[in-house]
């Protein structure tokens, strides 16, 4: 009779690679159906629903997606809206960082929770005061108050992840600056900022992910103003009507999706390694 | 005469100046705003009389008895409770079964790492759209496989095996499984990862069979990480509005209260009734999270001690 370790060992070898080919499968697959699907003809569709490969591939519908729908003018709306997010929260996530990192001041431990809260804190709930606000004000329709709320949003984790890198770089570095004349912020600038470039990429690249993807916001804020769409709002609403068919929005879930997989697999390790630091440790 | 700072003075001060503007805008953007739901939850509110509830308008608890007696917020409260206590449970085991599968190198690992990554990243409206497509009575080519066709998301009860399941809850289960295993997957990924060698090893010295191993070595050093995620994702899927109402609009028996509170604030125009719903729906998170803390925090606790 063979012993338990074998049997298990043996059982492991054949449920191991089953395991990952169904995981690849599972999320590979609905991504090739929808690039696949942007790539053929409405009616080919309809006649052959099952089957993948397109007997001929068309680009009308990408052509179609990107000038008739607008989606140059969403790309352009959320790359807006991307972008100042990003140079936004890092000049306030730095200082920030930093203080928490190397400074001892009044609340510094109350900071910590309040970034907690703050990560946490349900979306929903902020809605609706926003949504009141910027009906008040006239505001619907604009990209600044979209942006205000995505910075909110993405600042404590960003410090949080600055933070852990900051906290890397040795303090004598900081203190031969200091002696050499630096002042504070010029010690940041010119030495921890340098240091921490990784730090930097990866707090760059989530808040970017952030506003690009973001949905609820979006469609509060500006549903009315068709010309002030994102991406992923222009999606959502095209796609509830019948005049356009699914090839053509399949073709926009490509625009959408492409750009921010190719983002994220340019910065993975540094991103996931910034996102999942407080788990090593444990 | 003037008094000279210490440095520690002038440390604490340039401490709050630096986080100063952090604080203004979660101050501007979160707190105010918070403070101002609560408000407004105990206010007759309507966009249209918007311009009159102002900080002195007259304060009452109708919001909260209107919406509590209606029967839709309770079936939605339940509804977010299957679907956040299902959704979490199942990312974090795929998850884990994941990062285990991963966890040695293989031949084409970084393909399948990154095809895992995928779901998470990419814009929740396209993969929301993605399954839409997929699942379609019509044209999807999930129901060309099957012999008789199933609307996935707007079929509200069906019969599997003779039992009858609410069909479109579990499949916007389904999507939060899928979409957020990859953040279970790489955290506990990191965690293994961070794990001593030797201590495997000694176990496989020990003569530990590999459940063994996993019962006794590895996932005593993984509690702790899991009960993290548990949390976040807890946390995060309670309130999460994004996934179903893009998935089914929250029909089909899969309204939870984030999809309620929206549709009251823009569809009915009620916003005390929407940020009253909104309120208990984060005072239900918080009871949750107090629970939890005094039966998990304590334990640790216990162990520690």
């Amino acid at each position: 009779m063979p012993s338990r370790d074998r049997v298990e060992r043996g059982a492991l070898r054949v449920l191991r690679p089953l395991v990952i080919a169904v995981l690849f499968l599972v999320t590979a697959f609905p991504f090739v159906y929808m690039v696949m699907l942007s790539v053929r003809d409405i009616q080919e569709l309809i006649l052959d629903p099952g089957s993948l490969w397109p007997s001929a591939f068309t680009f009308d519908t990408y052509v179609n997606v990107l000038t008739r729908q607008g989606f140059l003018t969403f790309m352009r709306n959320s790359l807006v809206v991307a972008v100042a997010s990003v140079a936004v929260t890092l000049l306030i996530s730095i200082p920030g960082a930093y203080a928490v990192a190397r400074l001892r001041f009044f609340g510094r431990r109350q900071v910590h929770f309040l970034f907690l809260a703050v990560y946490l804190f349900p979306a929903i709930v902020l809605a609706i005061p926003l949504f009141v606000l910027f009906t008040m004000l006239g505001l619907r329709g604009s990209l600044v108050g979209l942006i205000l709320v995505y910075i909110a949003q993405t600042v404590p984790v960003t410090v949080y992840m600055l933070r852990n890198y900051f906290e890397t770089v040795p303090q004598s570095v900081e203190e031969a600056a200091a002696i050499d004349g630096c002042t504070r912020l010029s010690t940041i600038w010119r030495v921890v900022l340098p240091l921490s470039k990784p730090a930097l990429m990866a707090t760059g690249l989530y808040a970017f992910m952030i506003a690009w993807n973001e949905f609820l916001f979006a469609l509060l804020f500006l549903v009315e103003r068709r010309e002030s769409w994102t991406v992923s709002l222009g999606l959502s609403q095209l796609a509830g009507s019948i005049e356009i068919p699914t090839t053509v929005l399949m073709a926009g879930s490509v625009v959408l999706t492409l750009p921010i997989v190719i983002i994220f697999f340019a910065g993975e390790r540094l991103l996931t390694e910034g996102l999942t630091a407080g788990a090593e440790k444990g | 005469m003037r008094r000279v700072r210490t440095l520690r003075e002038q440390e604490g001060r340039a401490g709050l100046a630096l986080i100063s503007p952090t604080l203004v805008i979660t101050l501007v953007v979160v707190v105010l705003p918070l403070l101002w739901a609560i408000m407004l939850a105990f206010q007759d509110v309507r966009l249209i009389n918007i311009r009159q509830a102002g900080l002195f308008g007259r304060y009452t608890l109708e919001n909260f008895s209107y919406v509590l007696a209606e029967p839709g917020f309770w079936s939605a409260l339940v509804n977010t409770l299957v679907y956040t206590v299902a959704g979490t449970a199942l990312s974090i085991v795929i998850g884990l079964v994941a990062a285990l599968a991963l966890r040695d190198r293989f031949r084409g690992r970084t393909l399948v790492r990154a095809s895992i990554l995928v779901p998470y990243v990419a814009p929740v409206v396209a993969v929301a759209f993605l399954w839409e497509t997929m699942l379609n009575p019509q044209y999807g080519i999930v129901n060309t496989w099957l012999s008789q066709p199933i609307a996935f998301l707007s079929q509200a009860k069906g019969t599997f095996l003779g039992v009858e399941v609410p069909v479109a809850l579990l499949t916007v289960i389904a999507f939060e499984a899928w979409r957020y295993f990859p953040f279970a997957f790489l955290f506990v990924l990191a965690r293994l990862q961070a794990l001593p060698a030797e201590l495997d090893e000694a176990a496989v010295v020990d003569g530990a069979t590999p459940t063994q191993r996993f019962r006794y070595v590895i996932m005593p050093q993984l509690w702790r990480i899991i009960a993290l995620l548990s949390v976040l994702r807890f946390v995060f899927t309670f309130t999460k509005f994004d996934d179903v109402y893009l998935l089914t609009g929250g029909g089909a028996g899969t309204e939870v209260v984030s999809v309620r509170v929206y549709n009251f604030l823009t569809a009915r125009d009620d916003i005390g009734a929407s940020a009253a719903q909104a309120i208990v729906l984060a005072v239900v998170l918080v009871v949750f999270l107090v629970v939890y803390l005094r039966f998990f925090g304590g334990g640790e606790r216990a162990e520690q001690g």
